[in-house]
């Protein structure tokens, strides 16, 4: 048995820096069945209780490596659906490939590789037309068209529910639209995913602001609406709040990565400007904060830095991330916190000031508290900075929703089992409830509240 | 799609459309605003809502054509539609309880200023407005708001138009003259909210600046029009638009806007070229 897993061929760091295409290619028929020939199909398998949607892993795997890969799309179908979205963004090393017990004395079987492998070979060849299900007779509205969201529209649109998605930007998809770029997450696979829905009947209501353009309770008492999900996301940015912070060039990643991927300001042919910098700053250190770094190196930074309070080890973005973000040129500037962001006299970013950290006790979190260094202070020169340090629950359903429970960091309240909120008939589910977390996490809430809103109408 | 009802030129560059847009239409009040594209490679841009007709199902925008994406806009024809459209976002103007108010407006803030005139005098407030533009060929919406006004003081920088005088002069003799307002509302250029803003203070006169900083989705998501208000960071999309002016950090407002100036002058230069013909603008 080999102990390395077949290399994903990828785009070379030089060429790619310089461009938006997708930097993994993707598995050709024989690596996916070298891949697939190494799982050892437990009786017992770990992966499956690493899935937060619970797919049969070794069963598609055995479709695989018998080269059966139409089969193999059915097992995963069966239980996620957005296959080709989560083999390229799920944090598989912390989920199935994490639980694999090859990882033990060699790396884990390249789970995410072979599902999206299966994933793309079946859109690539399928000819089958999607069949709407005979209608059920009752309306669900879901709030929100990111991961959570169009999962949860896709389960009950499967159970025969007439399903309306209503989506407050111009394009549906929500954060695989407008946070996760092309090059990590080619927009077409999401529009392909939209499509199937489409096909199975969901009505897709964009540039509708539920809680301006509707409210809630409007959706249940005079639109017909028996029962509502709500995924609305994390989509409010946080800033550091140190001074400088609202000069010229200072963006929140979502605003910079929002021009890029939803409103393409990178293409000769987009009216949306972005500001060109030549050396760029990224407070942070999360997957989004390597999308914002790598996007800024597409768009023809000299210099791109990450500037972290903690060190490596304590990084949360993906290792493979991070790997590619280093490959492409951009640097890591660990145990560094931001503390001004300085401006020229046009009142755009010319450095950001930051002190030097070092690692103390663990703190509530189990990481170890960064502490400043006395008189490290030093300046970064930069052009732009874009602050990335995580996103909080949009207020907006809060504030327009009467008797919808919230906790004290913003998220809904629901159920755990069944994601049911403080409201009859409303349910919730992914970052909105939860906060920042990851799209198989924001599916998996929202397969969990379909089932519960059909039990609730059935 | 929405399309385009009514189109009318208010003067050299200020248009009025009419837009078919049934759900803003709903719960559209003055002092909120729409995000519009206009085409596929659009890009967003905030309006304040200038009127709307529930009944009709219509919203009605004013702007004056000084980027791409106005004189794009300012190109399209009655029938054709918008690629989006997209509201009623903010809050609306706060008019409960206000008995006396004079409302400052400047260039096509005057627009935008009108619908709120025109309500709080239908709650039968008292309206004083002060409506100022460069010269007398700009004025847009005369009649209008003089017919919702208790007294109305144009002004014009080249004395063209009614007084000539800056909005701040008249306001300031208002004031000095002894006139008491709950609120005096102000609407147009940044620095001109900046300035009736230091002479209001001075008065102690509760004082409201509508902010039109550059914006994205709308929804409180991307912060791009973030601005300081009080010392603490709003956004005017959702805490906004309409703020405290005596709290505003107009010089930090001021400079915000300039963000893409250059990106702004080449794309406009290239929207006159595209829809316009050279030197039409």
């Amino acid at each position: 048995m080999k102990k390395t897993r077949q290399p994903m061929p990828e785009q070379e760091a030089q060429v790619r820096r310089h461009n938006f295409d997708e930097v993994a290619l993707g598995y050709t028929p024989e690596m996916a069945v070298l891949e697939a020939e190494r799982c050892l199909q437990c009786k017992n398998p770990l992966c499956v209780a690493g899935c937060p949607v619970g797919i049969d892993i070794p069963g598609f795997i055995q479709k695989v490596k018998l080269g059966e890969f139409e089969e193999a799309f059915r097992i995963i179908d069966a239980q996620s659906s957005l296959p080709a979205v989560c083999g390229r963004v799920c944090p598989q090393e912390s989920q199935c490939e994490g639980k694999c017990i090859c990882g033990v004395k060699g790396e884990p079987i390249a789970i995410g590789r072979l599902e999206r492998f299966v994933a793309d070979t079946h859109y690539a060849q399928s000819t089958e037309k999607i069949v709407p299900p005979t209608p059920n007779g009752h309306k669900v509205a879901v709030i929100g068209s990111g991961p959570a969201g169009l999962t949860c529209a896709g389960e009950l649109a499967r159970r025969g529910y007439e399903v309306t998605v209503f989506e407050a930007l111009h394009k549906a998809g929500g954060v695989l639209v407008y946070g996760i770029p092309e090059f990590r997450l080619p927009k077409r696979i999401v529009e392909r995913e939209i499509e199937q829905l489409r096909a199975l009947g969901v009505k897709i209501e964009v540039n509708t602001v539920i809680g301006k353009t509707y409210s809630v309770e409007e959706l249940m008492k005079e639109m017909g609406f028996e029962a509502v999900f709500i995924g609305t996301g994390a989509g409010l940015p946080r800033f550091l709040e140190i001074e400088g912070e609202n000069l010229k060039g200072v963006y929140s990643a979502n605003e910079f990565l929002t021009r890029i991927n939803l409103m393409k300001a990178y293409r000769e042919d987009s009216s949306t400007p972005v500001l060109h910098a030549r050396r760029v700053a990224v407070v942070g250190g999360g997957n989004v904060a390597m999308d914002a770094a790598r996007s800024a190196l597409r768009l023809g930074a000299e210099k791109v830095y990450i500037v972290y309070r903690r060190s490596l080890e304590e990084l949360p973005a993906r290792r493979e991330e991070v790997e590619h973000a280093v490959q492409e040129g951009v640097e890591l500037m660990l145990l560094n916190n931001p503390v001004k962001v300085l401006g020229d006299d046009k009142g755009f970013v010319k450095a950001l000031r930051c002190v030097r950290m070092e690692l103390g006790e663990p703190d509530a979190s189990g990481r170890r508290a960064p502490k400043e260094i006395p008189d490290s202070e030093f300046d970064l020169e930069c052009d732009s900075v874009i602050i990335a340090i995580g996103t909080s629950p949009n207020p907006l359903m809060k504030n327009t929703t009467k008797g919808l429970e919230v906790n004290r960091r913003g998220g809904i309240v629901v159920a755990e089992q069944t994601g049911k909120t403080s409201l009859e008939g409303v349910y919730a589910g992914g970052d909105a409830v939860m906060g920042a977390a990851t799209v198989i996490l924001a599916m998996g809430a929202g397969k969990n509240a379909a089932a519960s809103i059909d039990r609730f109408l059935s | 799609m929405y399309r385009i009802l009514e189109k009318e030129q208010l003067n050299a560059s200020v248009f009025r459309m009419v837009i078919e847009a049934p759900s803003v239409a709903r719960k559209a009040e003055a002092g909120q605003f729409i995000i519009l594209r206009t085409d596929e490679n659009g890009e967003r841009i905030p309006l304040t809502v200038a009127d709307y007709d529930r009944e009709r199902g219509s919203v009605t925008i004013v702007f004056s054509a000084v980027g791409a994406t106005t004189i794009r806009l300012s190109s399209m024809s009655q029938g054709e539609s918008l690629q989006d459209f997209v509201g009623p976002l903010g809050t609306p103007t706060e008019t409960e309880g206000l008995s006396r108010v004079c409302i400052v407006s400047g260039g096509v803030g005057a627009a935008i200023a009108y619908p709120v005139a025109k309500k709080l005098a239908s709650m039968g407030c008292c309206v004083h407005s002060v409506v100022g533009f460069r010269s007398r060929e700009l004025v847009v919406l005369e009649k209008e708001f003089e017919a919702v006004s208790d007294r109305f003081l144009p002004c014009s920088d080249d004395g063209t138009w009614g007084e000539k005088a800056l909005v701040t002069n008249v306001l300031q003799g208002l004031l000095e003259a002894g006139e008491k307002y709950d609120r005096v509302i102000t609407i147009g250029p940044l620095p001109m909210m900046k300035y009736v803003s230091l002479v209001t203070k001075r008065f102690s006169v509760p004082t409201v600046a509508s902010m039109n900083p550059i914006m994205i989705d709308g929804t409180g998501m991307c912060g791009g029009c973030r601005l300081t208000v009080g010392g603490v960071t709003k956004f005017a999309c959702v805490d906004g638009p309409e703020f405290d002016a005596h709290l505003v950090d107009f010089d930090e407002a001021i400079a915000r806007s300039s963000t893409y100036r250059e990106f702004e002058g080449h794309a406009r230069e290239q929207a006159c070229n595209l829809f316009l013909g050279e030197g039409n603008v």
